[in-house]
């Protein structure tokens, strides 16, 4: 399964989707696939549709046309809780925690564990967050009652993160997770990233940054104006034609035909 | 002097918590001494004891404590509901008026039905409550659905509540409360000198604590308030829960008219006009924040009790008790100066030390990502 090649199953794949919000068509007909171990960089600069295309698979944005299938099996998304029941976690760019609410009130929001039918039971939700938390190798949390306003961004990502571990989730979306962190706090988020991929999880990184995208990256899917340019094993491709695929939506012989990107333009 | 006295303590709050980054392996007593609510405590502690000091014949006595106890119950019971909607950053300015509109419909009802049994109270207790929850759907399906900000439809509703108890009665209060309501319940004790309206305001906030805290639904009024999108994001149906909490706040005002009806045996149309202020000043003293997201009942209760015993105390000592809305007006601005530190440095990274007030309007979506 790590092998770039590998395909076999995807976990998550969407065919031919597209989504217009009023006269403007943001997705062309986009195919997408996630595989099980694998990190599937998705790239492609502003307004490429990369939000759009995560929002669709999240359910916040239903698909106006295509085909949704996990596991090989065709699905209806229509709204968060959905694809949060498949095993999809996403996180946010923003993170979209609750600042007031401390490490374990976030990391269970929405899913709270009850002792009798009322009751919430925190001692059994600490204690299991605490644990996820140290099975992705988490030393840099103290204390998993502080607030989460008090965390440092990298300690909030990696809440963030060890949220969709915590839920066993099957595919994690991850929407700029080193955007706004220092050297060392995006070296522990691309290895926490990795760590997701190693234990059979279908991880889609969103990111600007070419080096942490050649770094983690298995697959790369490069959006050009609502439509995919390529979807390629990173190992067969470079820095510059990522770059160019980006800009372009073409490099050398991959790409789209010039008169379908101009007609897109 | 007395507000002399108390002023030190006010202003050593603020400097109290250290802003304690990585505040990991905190003990119970730390994180409890950090508490708004527990500060609050000790000021109102040191009231009674400045109080207890100067009078303690008349001030520290069982028949004076039970008097402010007493007086306090019914703004508790207010109380409860506004801390669930203050925790969601809004805000009712209505409970006064739809205490008094329910009142007048229980009233009217219990009239209808005639007779001074318990079946009769019943139907007016039955009543009030069915009102308040009408008013509390109505403000929060505008607040929710229509998203109109909560200040304004809560003002709206304010005068429409009002105006409407007033168009029914004409301007007169009704005096008719069946005599087992006044007896049982007004002027009721419980095992010897314990108040019924007491008890119940005790239920009621024993209840709210357990909802508040241990519950989902509690869980999710900190979520809504500390952020409503992430809150959507991870299922929570927000706007669902908005009704419902303003339904909650509109609940508890019906049961407080009725509550007033049984104490004082008339509607007081024009009795509740400062309530609304002073139920949120004292959910504000007790340290629930106006930008929502935190606070605690108990702090509420304990917010109660600051303007009740000043004002009690001011009369028992001989100062005037005009000099209770000044220390109370300084407590408040104390109490939210001391919030607004907190947030700033909770939250680290240079973010914004001043966040703006924002119950006026539902907040937009933090980040609608432009892509």
């Amino acid at each position: 399964m790590s092998t770039p090649e590998a395909t076999g199953q995807p976990l998550l794949e969407l065919r031919g989707i597209n989504k217009s919000f009023g006269a403007v068509h943001v997705l062309h007909d986009v195919d997408f696939a996630v595989y099980p171990g694998q990190v599937t960089a998705l790239v492609g600069d502003n307004g490429a549709g990369k939000s759009t295309l995560v929002k669709a698979l999240a359910g916040i944005y239903p698909a106006d046309s295509g085909e949704y299938l996990f596991e090989g099996k065709p699905v209806t998304v229509n709204g968060p809780k959905d694809s949060a029941d498949l095993g999809i976690e996403v996180v946010y760019q923003d993170l979209a925690l609750c600042d007031n609410l401390d490490i374990v009130e976030n990391m269970f929001l929405g899913r709270e564990l009850h002792r009798g039918s009322v009751l919430l039971d925190e001692p059994e939700m600490e204690s299991k967050a605490r644990e996820t938390l140290a099975s992705l190798s988490v030393r840099t949390v103290k204390s998993v009652r502080q607030s989460v306003a008090s965390l440092s961004g990298g300690q909030r990502q990696t809440v963030a993160i060890a949220k969709a571990v915590l839920w066993n989730s099957k595919v994690v979306l991850l929407d700029e997770p080193t955007a706004a962190l220092g050297v060392a706090q995006t070296r522990q988020v691309l290895d926490l990233v990795r760590r997701l991929a190693d234990r059979g999880l279908g991880v889609v990184l969103i990111s600007h940054n070419m080096v942490d995208v050649f770094e983690v990256a298995d697959r790369i899917t490069a959006l050009f104006l609502g439509r995919v340019a390529a979807d390629v094993p990173a190992k067969s491709v470079n820095h510059t034609q990522v770059v160019e695929l980006i800009t372009s939506g073409r490099s050398g012989e991959m790409g789209i035909a010039p008169a379908t990107a101009a007609q897109s333009a | 002097m007395s507000t002399e006295v108390s002023t030190p303590e006010k202003a050593s709050t603020p400097s109290s918590p250290p802003p304690d980054e990585g505040n990991g392996g905190e003990s119970l007593v730390q994180r409890v001494v950090k508490m708004q609510a527990f500060q609050i405590l000790l000021v109102l502690l040191v009231i009674v004891i400045v109080f207890s000091t100067l009078a303690p014949n008349n001030f520290a006595n069982f028949g004076n404590a039970r008097s402010i106890v007493l007086n306090a119950s019914i703004l508790a019971i207010l109380g409860v509901g506004m801390t669930f909607v203050i925790v969601t950053s809004g805000i009712d300015l209505s409970i006064g008026s739809v205490m008094v509109f329910s009142g007048v419909i229980g009233a009217k009802a219990m009239i209808a039905v005639g007779g001074d049994s318990w079946g009769t109270a019943f139907v007016g207790i039955g009543v009030s409550l069915a009102t308040g929850l009408a008013w509390g759907l109505f403000n929060g399906f505008l607040i929710a659905k229509a998203k109109v900000p909560p200040l304004i439809v809560t003002l709206g509703s304010l005068g429409m509540a009002l105006g409407l108890a007033q168009i029914i009665t004409k301007g007169v209060d009704i005096r008719e409360v069946p005599q087992v309501m006044q007896d049982e319940i007004g002027y009721g004790n419980v095992v010897g000198q314990l108040p019924v309206l007491t008890v119940i305001a005790v239920v009621v906030v024993a209840i709210g604590i357990v909802v508040l805290h241990h519950t989902r639904f509690g869980r999710y009024t900190y979520a809504v308030g500390s952020n409503e999108e992430s809150a959507r994001r991870v299922g929570v149906k927000v706007d669902r829960h908005l009704i419902k909490v303003y339904a909650l706040s509109g609940v508890l005002s019906g049961f407080a008219g009725v509550l007033f009806l049984a104490q004082f045996g008339t509607t007081a149309i024009a009795g509740q006009t400062q309530t609304n202020l002073n139920v949120i000043a004292a959910v504000v003293i007790g340290g629930t924040s106006l930008f929502g997201g935190v606070g605690t009942i108990f702090g509420t209760v304990v917010g109660l009790f600051i303007p009740a015993v000043l004002q009690n105390g001011f009369v028992i000592v001989g100062i005037q008790p005009f000099w209770q809305q000044v220390a109370v007006g300084a407590v408040l601005i104390a109490a939210v100066y001391v919030d607004q530190v907190r947030r700033a440095s909770a939250a680290r990274g240079g973010k914004s030390t001043r966040p703006s007030l924002r119950f006026g309007a539902k907040k937009s979506s933090p980040v609608e990502q432009g892509e």
